[in-house]
């Protein structure tokens, strides 16, 4: 009974996607292992209140992101590969580097000032992340 | 027979007509193991559809079958296993609602004691206390407990929330979700709340003054429709190009920001507003509300 997708009330993200959130962040955390079967659509709809099509979307988008396969007649299940969290990471990162980019075209920015900021900041971060790192290494 | 293959509904130009209202060529289609949510103000012909369908009106002209038989040929077998809920519906009000439950048991066999039960707790009303004493939301529920526990193929429900209070609204959907667990079994629900219908509907029907506005998976529906604000030196003429579009259905600016409301927002309508010198800020997805608000002005199907 406790496979269910909790929405939110005021996120304006689109439900497919809240879906498909929820089910990533139970295949990160362990509780969908790789290989394992998931709900089908009709239970998982039923269960979290939505409609069938909504939970059909997010399971497609889901399989084509790589984290789900689904075998026709038989169900989905969680995919077997082991670089989803880089994948996503690697996501992440693009996306806030487009959100980057969109405002410094705002404040009219030329790329070459672009650039240097990277730079100098990628500069200072691992100026500081290097010694800490070594201090957990003494530990 | 009635397979999975048959659709729930299948409706082509049905037309009803009155003094001072009338529907217009009305197509539907309702795919068996499918929730349809069918939107519209006050006066829109709803309920007028919803009667037509279970045969309580005649329709002047147009096919329709429901779960393969014909209107109104099939009435008897229709009647068996369809079940219709709307508000102007009577219960007797000197009667317990458990002598209310006896009476439909007596009369279909396919009463379901067991969920009639689960639903009586769901809906956390007393079976025998009189129909009297109900408010109008134990009322309504009282009727959904009475159609849903014989457990109709198709159900056909007439603003089933309208009226209630947020509890008593979750309670409904919840049940109603139940439902959609059988994938033999379909729902054609109405309501003017959208919020509603977002949630639960596969399938989202915009009805407007007797008129079909849209009809349309709501995934498909709620991700081809986008609110695009752009900016851009902004002037008659420009905003006559942008109206135009045949994408759009509302635009309207306040000094260089421009806010339109778009059927299809993707990457070529963008690449025109760049074309036309804009600029563009933001493109979010519109929720149902919006949509239908949106279509209804601009007046047209698509």
């Amino acid at each position: 009974m406790s496979d269910q997708i909790f929405f939110s009330s005021t996120d304006n993200t689109p439900m497919y996607s809240q879906i498909m959130e929820h089910v990533l962040a139970r295949v990160l955390i362990g509780d969908w292992r790789p290989g394992q079967a998931l709900p089908s659509i009709r239970e998982l709809a039923s269960a979290s209140r939505v409609s069938v099509i909504t939970v059909k979307r997010a399971y497609l988008e889901l399989e084509r992101t790589g984290v789900i396969v689904t075998r026709h007649g038989i169900g989905s299940f969680v995919a077997d590969t082991q670089d989803l969290p880089r994948q996503l990471a690697q996501e992440e990162f693009d996306t806030h580097l487009l959100g980057m980019l969109r405002a410094a075209n705002k404040l009219g920015m030329p790329a070459a000032a672009v650039t240097e900021v990277v730079h100098n900041s990628l500069a200072s971060e691992l100026t500081a992340a290097v010694p800490e790192k070594q201090a957990t290494k003494r530990k | 027979m009635t397979t999975l293959e048959t659709p729930a509904l299948k409706v082509r130009g049905l037309q009803k007509n009155y003094a001072d209202f009338a529907l217009h060529n009305i197509d539907l289609d309702l795919p068996t193991g499918q929730i349809m949510g069918l939107v519209g103000a006050n006066g829109a012909g709803k309920s007028t559809i919803m009667r037509i369908l279970i045969g309580l009106i005649k329709a002047d002209q147009g096919s329709i079958e429901v779960r393969g038989y014909r209107v109104p040929d099939g009435q008897v077998a229709i009647k068996r296993e369809v079940g219709y809920v709307s508000d102007d519906m009577r219960l007797y009000k000197a009667q317990t609602l458990r002598w209310h439950m006896d009476f439909i048991k007596s009369i279909y066999p396919d009463w379901d004691e067991a969920y009639a039960g689960q639903l009586l707790k769901r809906f956390d009303l007393r079976a025998h206390q009189v129909l009297r004493g109900f408010s109008h939301g134990q009322r309504v529920k009282a009727l959904l407990l009475l159609i849903l526990a014989r457990r109709p193929k198709l159900l056909l429900l007439d603003e089933p929330t309208t009226g209630l209070d947020p509890v008593a609204r979750i309670e409904v959907l919840e049940a109603l979700a139940e439902v959609l667990r059988d994938e033999e079994r379909s729902v054609l629900f109405s309501s003017h709340n959208t919020m509603d219908v977002e949630q639960l509907s596969d399938t989202i029907t915009f009805l407007h003054q007797g008129r079909l506005v849209a009809s349309q998976d709501k995934e498909s529906f709620l991700s081809s429709w986008r609110r695009v604000v752009c900016q851009g030196q902004c002037h008659d003429a420009l905003l006559e190009r942008v109206r135009a579009m045949p994408e759009v259905a509302s635009a309207r600016n306040s000094g260089s920001i421009i806010e339109l409301k778009v059927r299809d927002g993707g990457d070529i309508f963008q690449s025109r507003l760049q074309q036309l010198g804009l600029t563009i800020t933001t493109v979010e997805p519109m929720n149902l509300e919006d949509i239908f608000v949106t279509s209804v002005r601009a007046g047209g199907s698509q």
